[in-house]
């Protein structure tokens, strides 16, 4: 029987199938785990007297409360809150109790949980994947079903590899053809969920397809597959190919030798077979797209940063019109920028910190504009030294933070003022979302890099072709 | 998790469409490692002002709304993160039950775990629910039905295994774990293949 790729992983993980009165019991190969949705988890197993069922399968890591400032000279850190440091202490303390490895502060690896995952070559094809976080959906890109769970099912997963699932629907998203010069797979991503909604993809898993998908390098596919979530979607995958392939060859936690080859034959296997059933199909055209930007408060008030806002429909949108100060009528292309932040689970890979430092070198950001570039991990932090990013950054008048989820989520000590306009390159725009009363536009790390030096709301187009030239 | 079989209450109601889990408890509250203690933090930039007092225009503040454990949300409630405070947050805010006509997933199931009843209702009975505040409503978990004070019933459907859980306070953790078995031969298996 023709299958879709998620549910060839799907079928290959049951480890009881569901009935009309019980989930399916789903085993999971690989456990990420952070330090703010695993506490009570952890107190659970202790609780009970319980010992972690397969340790080596769970991978640990500091990134939310983390500061991205450097300690003083004592060693201290500058922690946004004491609780911020209590729960990084937990962690450490639960790790070493539990036996789980941990890329705390002096691993060399320590970074965003999907920016490290993927990384060590720990995320592979074919894994069912989960974390207490929702953004787990970036995995996705590598042919994984990975998605975010709540604590208490951390805490299943912990005790016995396993977690109560029902099958999710399917929903393929074909975009055809090639996206145009100058823009991003962010802008591609953001596009999608203007197009399908906030809540298009709830209850489904999003299959990524077609030639413009298939053209994406791994940090871009990781990008779009990030944002499924925000359309409500329980994960988002792409089928891997020669590009997964080259990309986690030789990586630390990737099959090596005899066990490479192995691993990719049974890889090409994991492909919707032609014939398969989605219970939704949507198309896109990749030419429409072009640099996109959020007016509102959640992601799926993206549109086109040149395209007139939207009247509003309702009380709703009047709220985040008003909250947002987006006026109907007027393109977003041109507002007042305060803060510019570069990083995050969604834009913070090597590729993200090259196009964003391409725009800025030889340039300095506006006057009065405060821009924060935060690398995804230390392996990114690392390379883009090698490569002398970071002095193009500070050169542009920009901060170069420590590796951790910093302005995405503003529990660390990294936020903007009330009232502020943050273009962020991170995944939510919620009200609040970078602290009380900011205003978040998303966009690509080139759109932000682009309104930095404007200090509004730039095209990043005219800048990439002047920095090609 | 203690049983929940039945919930009366007036209802108290937020038109707002997208509630996202930023707004039922903002990140900067979630550096705890207990679950107890977030109901004050509960909407917190919602539902306070600036200088900590209460904000008259969050409806959950206004007199007729003190107490009620029903609230009715506009559609897509809870989505967003994974963050298992959200409901945390609400139950210990005194809110036991959720309507809504689209509820988002990973929220869902969280609530469902810890006892908090999240209901998807159709979009015409959501939008009547929300067009009358303050109405006591009992939520039948077994009988899956929502009594209005009429006497008229709006029915609903829980996912089985959910509602069976609720209703005789299932461990589902103590479920998983019997299956210990099952899952040891899918282990062999998986490294014999």
């Amino acid at each position: 029987m023709s299958k879709t790729l998620f549910e060839k992983i799907w079928d290959a993980h049951v480890v009881a199938p569901e009935t009309a009165d019980t989930p399916a019991t789903l085993y999971i190969d690989l456990h990420l785990v952070h330090e703010v949705t695993s506490p009570q988890a952890f107190d659970e197993l202790r609780a009970r007297g319980i010992k972690l069922r397969r340790p080596e399968r769970t991978l640990a890591t500091l990134d939310h409360s983390t500061p991205t400032l450097p300690p003083d000279a004592t060693g201290e850190r500058p922690y946004g809150t004491p609780a911020a440091k209590a729960q990084v202490a937990q962690l450490e303390k639960n790790t070493s109790a539990f036996g789980v490895t941990l890329h705390g502060w002096n691993s060399a690896n320590r970074g965003i949980v999907h920016v490290i995952g993927p990384e060590l070559g720990a995320t592979q094809p074919g894994m069912t994947i989960v974390c207490g976080d929702s953004h787990t959906s970036t995995h996705g890109a590598f042919g994984a079903l990975a998605f975010g769970i709540g604590t208490t099912e951390v805490g299943h997963v912990l005790a016995t590899q396993c977690l109560l699932q029902r099958k999710p629907k399917t929903l393929a998203i074909v975009v055809d053809g090639k996206l145009p010069d100058g823009v991003a797979a962010k802008d591609l991503i953001l596009h999608i969920i203007g197009v399908i909604g906030i809540n298009g993809g709830t209850g489904h898993v999003i299959e990524y397809r077609g030639a413009a998908i298939e053209a994406l390098t791994m940090e871009e596919r990781m990008t779009v597959c990030n944002m499924s979530i925000e359309a409500g979607a329980r994960a988002g995958l792409i089928a891997p190919d020669a590009t997964t392939f080259a990309w986690l060859k030789g990586r630390p936690r990737a099959p090596q030798g005899a066990d490479w080859d192995a691993a990719v034959a049974h890889w090409k296997q994991l492909h919707t077979d032609p014939g398969a059933h989605y219970d939704r199909e949507v198309h896109i055209d990749a030419a429409d797209v072009v640099p996109t930007v959020t007016w509102g408060t959640h992601p799926g008030t993206a549109i086109a940063m040149n395209a007139p806002v939207p009247a509003p429909r309702n009380a709703v949108d009047q709220r985040a019109q008003t909250y947002m100060h987006s006026v109907p009528g007027k393109p977003m292309q041109g507002t007042p920028v305060n803060v510019v932040f570069v990083g995050s689970c969604t834009n913070a890979r090597l590729s993200d910190l090259r196009v964003a430092a391409r725009i800025l070198r030889g340039r300095h950001i506006a006057t009065g504009i405060r821009m924060l570039v935060v690398p995804g991990s230390e392996q990114v932090r690392h390379d883009a030294e090698a490569e002398g990013l970071h002095q193009v950054f500070l050169a542009a008048g920009a901060e170069w933070r420590l590796p951790g989820c910093s302005m995405c989520i503003a529990m660390n000590g990294d936020s903007a003022k009330p009232g502020e306009l943050v273009v962020s390159t991170s995944n939510r725009n919620f009200e609040g979302r970078q602290g009380k009363g900011v205003r978040t536009v998303l966009a690509s790390p080139a759109t932000a890099a682009a309104s930095a030096v404007a200090g509004v709301i730039a095209d990043p187009r005219e800048y990439l072709k002047e920095a090609a030239a | 998790m203690n049983p929940v079989t039945r919930i009366t209450s007036r209802t108290a109601v937020l038109v707002d469409e997208n509630i996202d889990t930023d707004r039922i408890i903002p990140a900067r509250f979630l550096t705890t490692t207990t679950r107890e203690g977030l109901g004050q933090r509960c909407f917190n930039d919602w539902r306070y002002l600036a200088d900590g007092s209460d904000n008259p225009e969050f409806p959950l503040n206004r007199p007729e709304a003190k107490g009620c454990a029903i609230l009715v949300a506009g559609r897509n409630f809870g989505c967003g993160s994974s963050r298992e405070h959200a409901p945390w947050a609400l139950l210990d805010y005194g809110i036991k039950a959720v309507l809504c006509s689209e509820i988002a997933d990973i929220f869902r199931n969280n609530a469902l775990k810890n006892g908090l009843v999240a209901i998807v209702l159709t979009a015409d009975e959501n939008r009547w629910l929300l067009a009358h505040p303050g109405i006591e409503l009992t939520v039948d978990v077994a009988g899956q039905f929502i009594a209005l004070p009429d006497g008229t019933r709006m029915h609903f459907t829980l996912e089985p295994f959910a509602r069976h859980c609720l209703l005789e306070g299932v461990d589902q953790l103590g479920y998983l774990l019997q299956r210990s078995d099952a899952i040891t031969r899918y282990e062999h298996q998986e490294h014999a293949a």
